[in-house]
C-alpha cells in the first residue's frame, strides 16, 4: 500500500504539465479507496468556492450584456456588447483605468522599496529588533477604514494634520493635502500600509540565504555593495516577484480609502470605485458588471505579463 | 569604527520605526484627549488626558457594532478550518490526482476581485431577503479567505513527516484517527497561523460590508466610515472608536507576531 502513497502534493514547484498526462500506473484496490477519500475531503471545499465566487462571477458576465438599470428595472433586455462598446465612447472608464494604474502601480513601487530597505535594516543583529520589528508591521494590521480615517483628518489635514506640523517644523509652509493632492493622500496611505506586507516577505528571502556564502564572498574582498547587487539581488528576485504579484492584485481591488478619503475625486476613480458608483449610485447595473469583468481580466493580464517583462528589465540593470 | 557605524545604524533604524508608527501612537494618544484639545493647532501635548470619548463611542452604539465584527470574523473562521483543513490535508498528504489543477484553481480564486461577483451577489441576497444578515457575511467572508487558508495550509501540511502518518497507517488507523490524532497535534502551530490571518481579513473588510449591511448586521468598518459624515468637531471621538476597532487585530498580531509572520511567508513564498 506504501508504494502507491507518492505524495505528489508534496512538491513546492508546479509540476511539467507532461507528468500530468503520465501513463496510469496500475491502481490497487486499496488506493482506489485512499484516493476516493482524499477526494471526498477536498470536494466540500471546492464546491464552496465554486458555489461562492465562480457562480457569481459567471453571473456578473452573463448581467454584463444586459441593458439593465434599476430605475427601469421592468425592461431589462439583452444587449450585446453595448455595455462594453461604451466603455471606448463613454468618459468614465479610461480615466479611471488611468487612475487605477497609476495608483496600483506608485504603490507598489513605492511599498517595495521602502519594504526592501526595512527589510535590509532589520536583517542584522540591533538592540530592541523584536520591538522595531513589531512597530514595522503594524501598519498592516490597522483595519484600513480606521488607517484611511486617521490619515485623512489627523495626518493630512490642512490646519492639525501632523504631516503639516512636520513641514512647518522645517520651515515648509503647510499642504491642503486632501483637496489639492487627492491621489498623492492614497499612494501614501496605501504605501503605508503595504511596506509591512512586502517587508515579511523580503526579510523572508534575505534570511533565507546562505550565510556562509555570503562570509566567504566577503573574505574573497567583495564589497558590501557587490555583494548585493551579484548575490543578494538576484536571490531575492523571486521573493521579489511574489511580492510584487500579491502586493499587486490587492492594490488593484482596493477600494476603502477611496470611498472613505476622496470619494473618487482628483484621479482617484478607480475601477472598484466606479464599478461601486455606476452600480450602487447610478443603478446602471448592466454597465457596472462590464466594469467587473474588465477589472478581473486587467488583474489576470496583471498577473501573468507584467511579472515577466517587468522585472526582467527590472533586474537585469545591475546584475548581469 | 565599525561599531560607530553599526550604532548610527540602529539609531536610523528606530528612527524609522518610529516615525513609520507614528500615525498609530497619535491615534492613541488623540484618543484621550478632549475634542478642543484634538483640534488645536499647535498640537496640544500637555493635556488632561480622559476616557470620555471612549464613553461617547459607545452612547453612540459601537458595542454593537464590535459584536457584528467579532461573529463575522469567528464565524468565518471557523467555517475556514473546517473546508480548510481536510482539503489542505488530501492535497499534501494524501494522493490525489491533478494536485496542481486544484490548488491553482483556488488561489485563482483568490485573485477574483470582489467586484467581479458583488452584483449578482447583492441581488441574489436581496431576492431572498439576506441584505442586512450577519449570515450572508460569515459565509462571503469564508470564501474570501478560504483559497489563502487552503494554500497556507497546505504549505504547513508539507511539513508533516511523512513516516508519522505512514506508521500511523500501519497501525491500522482510519482516516479519521489519522487525522486527529497524528496530523492534528504536529499542525496546531499551522492552524493557528491560518486563523488569525483570516480573523484578520475579515475583521478588516470594509466592501462587501458597507455594500450588504445596514443596521443590524452593520460590522465596525462601515461604522467607522459614518464619522466622515459627523458635524462639528469629531478627531477625538473618531479616534477613540478606530483604536478600539483597531485594538483586537493588533494585539493578536503583536502576539502571534511569529504564527504571522510565518503564515505569511508560508503562504506567499511556498
Amino acid at each position: 500500500m506504501t508504494t502507491t502513497l507518492t505524495p505528489t502534493g508534496r512538491t513546492p514547484e508546479p509540476a511539467p504539465p507532461a507528468s500530468r498526462r503520465a501513463a496510469p500506473v496500475h491502481v490497487s484496490p486499496a488506493a482506489r479507496t485512499t484516493a476516493r477519500q482524499a477526494r471526498a475531503l477536498v470536494m466540500p471545499a471546492l464546491f464552496f468556492a465554486i458555489a461562492l465566487t465562480q457562480i457569481p462571477f459567471l453571473v456578473t458576465i452573463y448581467t454584463s450584456f444586459l441593458n439593465w438599470n434599476q430605475l427601469r428595472p421592468d425592461d431589462i433586455e439583452f444587449a450585446w456588447f453595448a455595455n462594453y462598446a461604451s466603455l471606448f465612447t463613454g468618459s468614465d472608464f479610461l480615466p479611471s483605468l488611468w487612475a487605477t494604474v497609476t495608483i496600483t502601480g506608485s504603490s507598489v513601487v513605492l511599498s517595495l522599496i521602502f519594504g526592501l530597505l526595512f527589510a535590509i535594516l532589520l536583517d542584522r543583529k540591533f538592540v530592541g529588533q523584536g520591538i522595531v520589528r513589531t512597530l514595522m508591521i503594524t501598519p498592516f494590521l490597522i483595519m484600513p477604514a480606521a488607517g484611511a480615517l486617521i490619515w485623512k483628518f489627523s495626518m493630512l489635514d490642512a490646519n492639525v494634520g501632523m504631516v503639516n506640523v512636520g513641514l512647518n517644523l522645517i520651515g515648509i509652509p503647510s499642504v491642503a493635502w486632501n483637496t489639492d493632492f487627492p491621489a498623492v493622500t492614497i499612494v501614501m496611505l496605501l504605501t503605508w500600509q503595504y511596506t509591512p506586507f512586502m517587508m515579511l516577505i523580503l526579510l523572508a528571502g534575505l534570511q533565507s540565504q546562505s550565510r556562509e556564502i555570503l562570509e566567504a564572498a566577503a573574505v574573497d574582498g567583495a564589497g558590501p555593495v557587490r555583494i548585493f547587487q551579484t548575490m543578494t539581488l538576484p536571490h531575492l528576485r523571486q521573493y521579489i516577484e511574489i511580492a510584487t504579484l500579491l502586493g499587486g492584485i490587492m492594490l488593484l481591488q482596493v477600494f476603502d480609502p477611496i470611498a472613505i478619503m476622496t470619494k473618487g475625486t482628483g484621479g482617484t476613480k478607480t475601477l472598484s470605485y466606479l464599478l461601486y458608483e455606476r452600480a450602487f449610485i447610478g443603478l446602471d447595473i448592466g454597465q457596472a458588471a462590464a466594469y467587473g469583468v474588465v477589472t478581473v481580466i486587467i488583474t489576470i493580464v496583471v498577473a501573468t505579463v507584467a511579472l515577466r517583462t517587468l522585472f526582467r528589465v527590472f533586474m537585469e540593470g545591475g546584475t548581469r | 569604527m565599525r561599531r560607530v557605524r553599526g550604532s548610527l545604524l540602529t539609531v536610523v533604524t528606530w528612527f524609522i520605526a518610529l516615525l513609520f508608527f507614528f500615525p498609530v501612537a497619535w491615534m492613541v494618544f488623540t484618543s484621550f484627549k478632549s475634542e478642543g484639545a484634538a483640534a488645536a493647532n499647535p498640537p496640544s501635548i500637555f493635556t488632561e488626558l480622559n476616557f470620555d470619548q471612549y464613553q461617547a463611542v459607545f452612547d453612540r452604539g459601537m458595542g454593537s457594532y464590535l459584536l457584528n465584527s467579532l461573529m463575522a470574523s469567528v464565524g468565518s473562521t471557523l467555517i475556514v478550518l473546517l473546508l480548510a483543513i481536510p482539503a489542505a490535508y488530501a492535497l499534501s498528504v494524501r494522493p490525489i490526482k491533478r494536485v496542481q489543477d486544484v490548488l491553482f484553481f483556488f488561489i485563482s480564486t483568490r485573485f477574483l476581485p470582489a467586484a467581479a461577483s458583488i452584483i449578482p451577489v447583492f441581488f441574489i441576497l436581496k431576492t431572498i431577503g439576506a441584505l442586512d444578515n450577519i449570515n450572508a457575511l460569515i459565509f462571503l467572508y469564508a470564501a474570501m479567505n478560504l483559497p489563502i487558508a487552503v494554500w497556507m495550509m497546505r504549505s504547513f501540511f508539507s511539513e508533516v513527516p511523512i513516516e508519522i502518518i505512514e506508521a500511523a497507517q500501519i497501525d491500522g488507523a482510519n482516516l479519521r484517527t489519522e487525522m486527529l490524532r497524528v496530523v492534528l497535534p504536529i499542525l496546531l502551530p499551522g492552524i493557528a497561523a491560518v486563523a488569525l490571518i483570516c480573523f484578520i481579513f475579515s475583521w478588516n473588510e470594509y466592501f462587501l460590508a458597507t455594500l450588504l449591511t445596514t443596521f443590524d448586521a452593520r460590522t465596525t468598518p462601515p461604522f467607522l466610515a459614518s464619522f466622515v459624515d459627523g458635524r462639528g468637531q469629531f478627531l477625538a471621538v473618531l479616534s477613540a472608536a478606530s483604536t478600539l476597532a483597531v485594538l483586537p487585530v493588533v494585539a493578536a498580531g503583536w502576539l502571534a507576531q511569529k504564527q504571522l509572520v510565518r503564515g505569511l511567508a508560508m503562504g506567499a513564498v511556498k
